[in-house]
């Protein structure tokens, strides 16, 4: 396994590189959104007078590379900062949070991926069959929906018409595991909905091309049977780009839900992240915008070294 | 699934029928329902979905920002010195007398002795003096320090008693004393963020913007208040959660129903849409130093030029009254509810607009969507009247970021709101006298000023009365904002909550639902 260490350290440098570029951009970007956070927090009645008093106590009033200058090294020294608008530690309001997406973004991976790929695999053996057909439009209709859109009908469907589960999921400090897992049931579907087609279409396609090479047709004349074939023969070979695909989903359900949080009244990053930017709250934003990069990042090196490792090309280098 | 697990059933026969008379008055659908309402009693988890909290809310007085913020001083976690009541006038809460000096420029003031802090400690003079400093001296970044500026001195003259002395005669004094922004802090509180208060219930949990949880304070000082075992605010920013939420009884109360559905939603089984006349203004200030509107006929034109009543048909989809282009609601003590009703007319426009020689000048309304639901749908509509009157309007989209920063007060012709101030004065003093800091319209007449400065001083009724009418008849005539509709405030609720006759100053019964309403027995 050695030959990975180069590429992960490789990688890991562009990706600190990155990470320096995106601060910046971040920075920039709320410095230059109309407004600033003495003006978001005091909104309409603002006066002249207490608009410069909220500045200065926020060190608003420095430059903007002194003010980046002083984030930079804080972060250095591992801090994060407080929270312009309520002065709270951004480590103390990210942390639950991020992990509460994660969550939600686990459950939602862990009921779709394998299901992705059981139901890809199943369209590929049954090629062009009614039951490739269906689950290929079903899927396909799923995703074209926006989310919450798919959140408001899963919402009549098993809130209003069957009263199965909760419409929102407020989570409290006291509730048993199976209440969590009720409440979470709705968002974690509606997830899984919208990246089901993604990762199965590409599963079926992948495998498909795959089973067009000779060597499965001579299996197929040996007569190996056809789920033999597709998992010893064909999976293992078309694994590179599902890994790819299921990766990508896997980094969207970290930081793209912040729709389905809005719907579903869910705490998880987004909504931080969606009140901090109106708030221009920079240090949040900045956690929160490297948190979502690292996530991005961090799984783009997982498919690559996946890949690398799925590949015995890659593999075995000469 | 709401818990209102209470023993007490006995029922105040005289108060719900006193209840229902009032209300039944209010035609609202649901309402009716409540006539056979017991009064209140004891008990429940009360659960509410609302709107307007963010992760970035502050329980620092000097700080607040959101509906939750402001909630927690009216009862919930803290309390006002004063209290407001439903029809604007001020009553006992910590301070239970108070009295001018003639002149009105000092006023004494008397705190009740029994109440004490959720921690124990009694709240005296000291507090209540720390907690009106809190947004006074150089530099102060409260949003009510520019109010609070008049405050001279003020002097502790007993354990339970204080003077304020002002820089000028204010006759209207104490009402600042019942602000949202004025909660009463145990006197040298550093750290805001726990909520410590008199309030009826105590803070146990709380994650801004997500969630706040408290229990009843047993001690609480008022018997007649804080019905509830314990109050879960939730936040939910968007519309249809709530409703949702509403519907399958997971939360009891909202806040800010969506008006075009509300009335579909009020016909539902087990939920009423309490719907209450109200003070959220909705203005469109000119600015008076700018061409074309410094013309007194140019604006006249534009005022008539839009078809008010069919504003609040669509726009506020029948929840609320047209505006009279001075901007104080009906239920404001010295309302000039006497003038006449303007209305949509297109041959004043053409007379005026031919009278101020600018028939050729385009009018450009600045609008956003985050000024308020359907903003950008009533300047729409406006452009139609306007333009059937012969009046060349254009209506701009601003982007919603900034909007306060970039547009409001910058551009000479756009959209804003206010919910009104609970006195004339401080309505114009904040936004309409020469100095004021809101003043969007830039409406600096020196002869406004000083009739104000005197009203302000002045403490026969008769005479103010007199004196707030000839100030809103001037902005009725002259003015320079247009004030085309005035929205009542809309909650839905559970039909299992009571509640006496509403008050509509802001949302939720002056935001003090947790304190007031109750769940019937």
């Amino acid at each position: 396994m050695n030959f990975l260490f180069p590429v992960i350290v490789k990688r890991t440098g562009f990706a600190l590189l990155t990470l320096f570029a995106i601060s910046i951009l971040i920075f920039a970007g709320l410095e230059a959104l109309p407004g600033d956070t003495a003006q978001a927090i005091l909104g309409q009645g603002a006066t002249q007078e207490n608009l410069e008093a909220l500045r200065k106590e926020l060190k608003l009033d420095l430059p903007l590379h002194t003010r980046y200058a002083t984030w930079l090294g804080d972060l250095a020294r591992g801090e994060l900062g407080n929270s312009l608008s309520n002065g709270r530690p951004v480590t103390g309001m990210i942390g639950w949070r991020f992990e509460n997406t994660l969550v939600l973004a686990f459950s939602a991976a862990v009921v779709s991926i394998p299901l992705a790929i059981v139901l890809g695999l199943i369209c590929a053996l049954y090629q062009n069959s009614w039951l490739d057909k269906l689950l290929s439009t079903s899927t396909l209709s799923a995703i074209s929906l926006p989310e919450f859109f798919v959140a408001y009908l899963l919402i009549v469907v098993f809130v209003v018409q069957f009263e199965l589960f909760p419409s929102v999921a407020i989570l409290r400090p006291d509730m048993a595991l199976s209440e969590r897992i009720n409440v979470l049931v709705l968002p974690c579907l509606t997830l899984t909905l919208v990246v089901l087609a993604h990762m199965m279409r590409m599963t079926r396609a992948a495998i498909i091309g795959v089973l067009s090479s000779p060597y499965i047709e001579m299996a197929r004349l040996k007569g190996v049977k056809r789920a033999k074939i597709i998992f010893y023969h064909a999976l293992p070979n078309a694994l590179a780009p599902i890994i790819n695909v299921v990766v990508m989903d896997l980094a969207w359900l970290v930081v793209g839900v912040v729709v389905v949080e809005v719907v579903f009244v869910y705490p998880g990053l987004g909504q931080l992240l969606v009140d901090s930017v109106s708030k221009r709250d920079i240090p949040v934003v900045q956690a929160s915008g490297l948190i979502f990069a690292c996530t991005y990042i961090f799984l783009n090196l997982t498919a690559d070294v996946l890949s690398i490792l799925s590949n015995p090309k890659l593999r075995h280098p000469k | 699934m709401t818990e209102n697990k209470n023993g007490m059933t006995r029922r105040t026969f005289v108060k719900g029928a006193l209840a229902a008379g009032v209300t039944a008055a209010v035609p609202a659908p649901g309402l009716l329902k409540s006539v056979f309402a017991s009064g209140p009693s004891k008990g429940g988890a009360l659960k509410l979905g609302l709107a307007g909290g963010s992760t970035t809310d502050s329980l620092d007085p000097s700080n607040f920002s959101g509906v939750f913020d402001q909630m927690t001083t009216m009862g919930l976690y803290r309390n006002p010195l004063l209290e407001l009541d439903k029809n604007g006038e001020l009553q006992p809460e910590l301070v239970k007398e108070w009295h001018a000096e003639p002149g009105a420029k000092v006023w004494h003031f008397k705190l009740r002795n029994d109440v004490e802090f959720h921690n124990g400690k009694t709240m005296d003079a000291e507090d209540a003096i720390f907690s009106i400093n809190h947004h006074r001296g150089e530099g102060n970044k409260s949003q009510i320090a520019a109010v609070v500026k008049p405050v001279k001195e003020i002097l502790k003259t007993g354990k339970f008693e204080f003077k304020v002395i002002l820089e000028d005669p204010n006759a209207d004094f104490p009402y600042i004393l019942s602000s949202t922004r004025m909660p009463c802090v145990p006197a040298g509180t550093t750290d805001f963020e726990d909520g410590m208060g008199t309030g009826g219930y105590i803070l146990k949990e709380w994650e801004p913007g997500v969630r706040a949880f408290g229990e009843r304070n047993p001690n609480y000082f008022k018997a007649d208040r804080a019905w509830f075992d314990s109050i879960e605010i939730i936040t939910m920013a968007d519309d249809t959660a709530r409703t949702t939420a509403l519907k399958t009884g997971q939360v009891d109360i909202i806040n800010r129903p969506d008006r075009k559905t509300a009335r579909l939603l009020g016909r539902m089984k087990g939920i009423q849409v309490i719907n209450t006349p109200g003070g959220l203004t909705y203005t469109f200030p000119m600015r008076k130093d700018v061409k074309p509107y410094d013309n007194p006929d140019f604006r006249k034109a534009v005022k008539y030029s839009v078809d008010r009543e069919a504003l609040v048909k669509t726009i506020l989809q029948g929840y609320g009254v047209p505006g009279n282009d001075y901007p104080v609601p009906a239920y404001v003590k010295y309302a000039a509810t006497s003038i006449p009703q303007r209305q949509y007319d297109p041959d004043k426009v053409k007379f005026h607009l031919k009278k101020s020689g600018l028939q050729d000048e385009v009018v450009r309304l600045h609008v956003a969507d985050m000024v308020y639901n359907g903003c950008v749908d009533t300047a729409q509509l406006w452009k139609e009247h306007a333009t059937k009157a012969g009046m060349k309007m254009e209506v701009v989209k601003e982007a919603n970021d900034g909007y306060w920063a970039k547009v409001w007060r910058v551009k000479p012709f756009c959209a804003s709101f206010w919910y009104a101030r609970p006195t004339v004065d401080w309505i114009l003093s904040m936004t309409y006298v020469s100095d004021a800091s809101a003043n969007e319209s830039v409406w600096k007449v020196p002869a406004f000023d000083k009739l104000v400065k005197e009203a302000r001083a002045e403490l026969n009724t008769d005479k103010r009365r007199q004196m707030y009418y000839e100030l809103q008849k001037t902005l009725h005539d002259d003015g320079s904002v247009v004030i085309p509709m005035i929205a009542n405030i809309v909650d839905a609720a559970s039909d299992k909550i009571g509640y006496n006759p509403v008050a509509g100053n802001v949302e939720l019964d002056g935001l003090r639902a947790c304190e007031r309403w109750w769940f019937k027995a």
